[in-house]
């Protein structure tokens, strides 16, 4: 079964930043970085992404889950580990 | 709900009574100054000669007597029904019917329900991608006007008002321990950012410093009877605006937290209300995870008083005789040296470090 968690992802942040949507993201560089993502669009992010993956994100994790690529691997990982 | 040169702004009705006639009908303009609907104030008596469509030119300036007051939002008076499972403005839906649109093809904005730009944007975007790309629109900010507001904003402020500034590092390791502590028992939609217990101590703050909470008019300072700490907020490749949040010593951390997200989201979708945005009383900017260490702010007029937050970072630190790693952040005070002196301003960050140190105290 693989699951689609980069479309995951991308929903969770445009659903965050929906001025952002079609937007093209560089899956190594951090959101923060490339679209001016702060702490409030960033907990709602994570909010969104725990919600459509199931998944309880606990705080210590939120460094992981701050690129494209570190988001996507870290669903993969935590649903494989399930 | 109505669209001005600083954006779309809800405009809020003060005064009870029963909505007699709207005298702007939306997508109307209309000139400042011209009543947009007469409200009835319990007991008053009807209008004997309600105005007519002939009436209503623009320019023309009413002052009826029997007006309770004359602006309304007519969300106001008739809040948002639920039909066939969608919510929706009563403008909106007869907005949507006379351009034969279905509510049901309509995408909902940010806060869930279809209101007028919904359904401009769906008649914008055409028949075919009706409500396909409403979402991406954030109605009523034009990042034109936003940079022209800002850009009077501080030019006043740096003609007219002599800044001074002090500065502190506070340690917030205690605060951020204290936050990761109850943040770790919380499903993360509960969860709080430090932003919401720092506001809190800055109002609570100002509320120990009453001379610092107003405004600096006519050569006087006049201080303000309730603390509403507007909050500099970010709007991704716009700019910023400072609204605040009404009574901020009143509400508990929790509150201010959803206060918060409620306001920073209504920020970037540009619907605010007025007294969001005039009735700030003094302001809070906190430049927030990875930015800088510290920033001279500028006060916003005609408040006397802003504190700016920098980043909280990692940095050496000595406790008890030794050197050893916390959480750092520099706040800055700026005051308007009319109104007060450095040593008040220096007192105030004794005084936020003191309330930011003891976490629990203020949760």
């Amino acid at each position: 079964m693989t699951e689609d968690f980069e479309g995951v992802v991308k929903d969770a942040l445009f659903s965050v930043a929906p001025d952002l949507e079609g937007e093209k993201i560089d899956p190594d560089k951090t959101f923060r970085d490339q679209f001016e993502i702060d702490s409030i669009d960033f907990l709602n992010f994570v909010i969104r992404l725990s919600k459509a993956s199931g998944i309880d994100i606990p705080e210590e994790d939120y460094p992981e889950l701050e690129s494209l690529q570190d988001a996507v691997a870290y669903l993969c990982r935590r649903k494989g580990s399930k | 709900m109505v669209e001005t040169q600083k954006g779309a702004i809800e405009i809020e009705a003060f005064q009870d009574g029963i909505l007699e006639e709207v005298l702007v009908k939306p997508g109307e303009e209309a000139p400042v100054g011209c009543p947009l609907a007469y409200i009835r104030a319990p007991g008053e008596a009807a209008r004997e000669e309600p105005t007519t469509e002939k009436t209503k030119t623009e320019g023309e300036i009413h002052s009826p007597q029997t007006a309770a007051t004359p602006k309304l939002a007519p969300s106001a008076a008739a809040p948002p029904s639920s039909q066939r499972g969608v919510r929706m403005t009563p403008a909106a839906r007869r907005f949507a019917a006379e351009h034969q649109l279905d509510p049901r093809a309509l995408k909902t904005g940010t806060d869930g329900v279809i209101g007028l730009r919904e359904v401009e944007a769906a008649i914008e975007a055409g028949p075919k991608s009706a409500g396909l790309e409403l979402n991406k629109r954030a109605a009523g900010i034009d990042p034109g006007q936003m940079r022209r507001a800002i850009a009077a904003a501080v030019t006043r402020a740096n003609r007219e008002i002599p800044h001074y500034y002090v500065t502190l590092t506070i340690d917030m390791t205690p605060m951020m321990h204290w936050l990761a502590l109850r943040n770790a028992e919380r499903a993360v939609e509960h969860r709080l950012l430090y932003a919401a217990p720092l506001l809190r101590a800055v109002a609570l703050s100002f509320a120990k410093f009453p001379d610092l909470n107003g405004t600096f008019e006519n050569g006087a300072f006049v201080p303000a009877d309730r603390i509403n700490i507007g909050m500099a907020i970010a709007v991704r490749r716009c700019g910023l605006i400072t609204p605040a949040i009404l009574d901020t010593d009143q509400q508990d951390i929790d509150t201010l937290m959803t206060k918060l997200n409620d306001l920073v989201d209504r920020t970037r979708t540009g619907r605010l209300r007025s007294s969001e945005l005039s009735m700030g009383t003094a302001t809070l900017t906190n430049l927030g995870d990875r930015t800088a260490d510290s920033l001279l702010p500028i006060i916003f007029p005609p408040q006397v008083a802003i504190v700016a937050c920098g980043q909280i970072r990692a940095r050496p630190w000595v406790v008890q005789g030794e050197v050893v790693a916390r959480q750092l952040m520099d706040v800055t005070f700026a005051g308007d040296h009319r109104a007060s002196d450095g040593r008040r301003g220096a007192q105030f960050l004794g005084h936020l470090a003191s309330l930011l140190h003891t976490p629990e105290d203020i949760g």
